[in-house]
């Protein structure tokens, strides 16, 4: 009867585990990555370097004239 | 360094509202929030104009001046963001901005008025870039991944603009030189801190 006690309340508290609430720390402003830092999922674009500054302002201008400025794509 | 900003053309802008889908479905933003909204003006009359609305992320935000627990912070690209752990929901920021770009969820943590929900110029927020708790707090860090906002991206007459205000700013006045008119954007001078040149006088900014 104990160790199934026992394990009853082991399996419980994995399953009910999910159901806590998640931490919130209240230490102000935090310091934030600069995007240029880029991630590290596969989502990123190609065409520039992530963790050089140059390289992701280069590429954010690159996209803003190619994708935006139709002047550029039909003069 | 880049400085980045929004324009609407109010030109071009026709309503579709292709922005404000691409902003909820981008960062899957809960019903009830709109971090983006197109608003027209003289609905139905001949000449009605509309433009698109979010956070203009402003040179001097208000919103940052009136935040009693100091959530808010401008990142070195001139994001405005906030750090939703420090929100208390208290609404200031939604009556001292000009744009209404600060949003409440009408469930949450504080039931009727949640922790502020607002345009990140999909840049996230203060975790880690690209990190499942930054996504579902901030939504997409498309910055951080060499793209630009969603909204602007997806904007199917190129009213709406984003990116690096020079460039931006380059964009828009090639446009009003080749047609000649339309140069009064809308929250011009309130989001880039004065009166741009190419305003007629007297224009509300």
């Amino acid at each position: 009867m104990r160790p199934f006690t026992i394990l009853a309340l082991v399996i419980l508290a994995v399953v009910l585990a999910a159901c806590a609430e998640r931490e919130q720390t209240a230490n102000g402003i935090k310091s934030d990555a600069a995007p240029y830092q880029g991630t590290n999922h596969p989502f990123v674009v190609t065409g520039w370097k992530p963790g050089d500054r140059n390289s992701w302002e280069q590429q954010m201008k690159v996209r803003t004239v190619q994708g935006q400025n139709d002047y550029a794509k039909v003069p | 360094m880049a400085r980045m900003k929004f324009i609407c053309d109010s030109e071009r802008c026709i309503e579709c509202n292709g922005c404000v889908t691409a902003c909820k479905n981008e960062h899957e933003v809960p019903w009830g929030v709109n971090r983006r909204r197109v608003v027209t003006l003289n609905d139905g009359v001949p000449g009605e104009k509309s433009v698109s609305v979010a956070c203009m992320h402003c040179s001097d935000a208000p919103c940052m001046a009136v935040c009693p627990t100091n959530t808010f912070y401008r990142t070195e690209e001139g994001v405005v963001l906030h750090d939703k752990d420090t929100c208390i929901g208290c609404g200031y920021c939604s009556y001292a901005c000009p744009f209404g770009a600060p949003q409440f969820p009408a469930s949450g943590t504080f039931g009727v008025r949640g922790k502020m929900d607002k345009c990140t110029f999909c840049a996230g927020g203060p975790e880690a870039n690209g990190s499942q708790a930054e996504f579902e707090k901030y939504g997409r860090n498309r910055l951080a991944e060499g793209k630009l906002p969603a909204c602007a991206e997806m904007c199917s007459t190129k009213a709406l603009l984003a990116g690096d205000g020079d460039v931006v700013a380059d964009i828009f006045r090639n446009r009003v030189l080749k047609r000649g008119k339309g140069a009064e954007v809308w929250g011009w001078g309130t989001a880039y801190g004065s009166k741009q040149a190419g305003q007629p006088q007297g224009a509300k900014s």
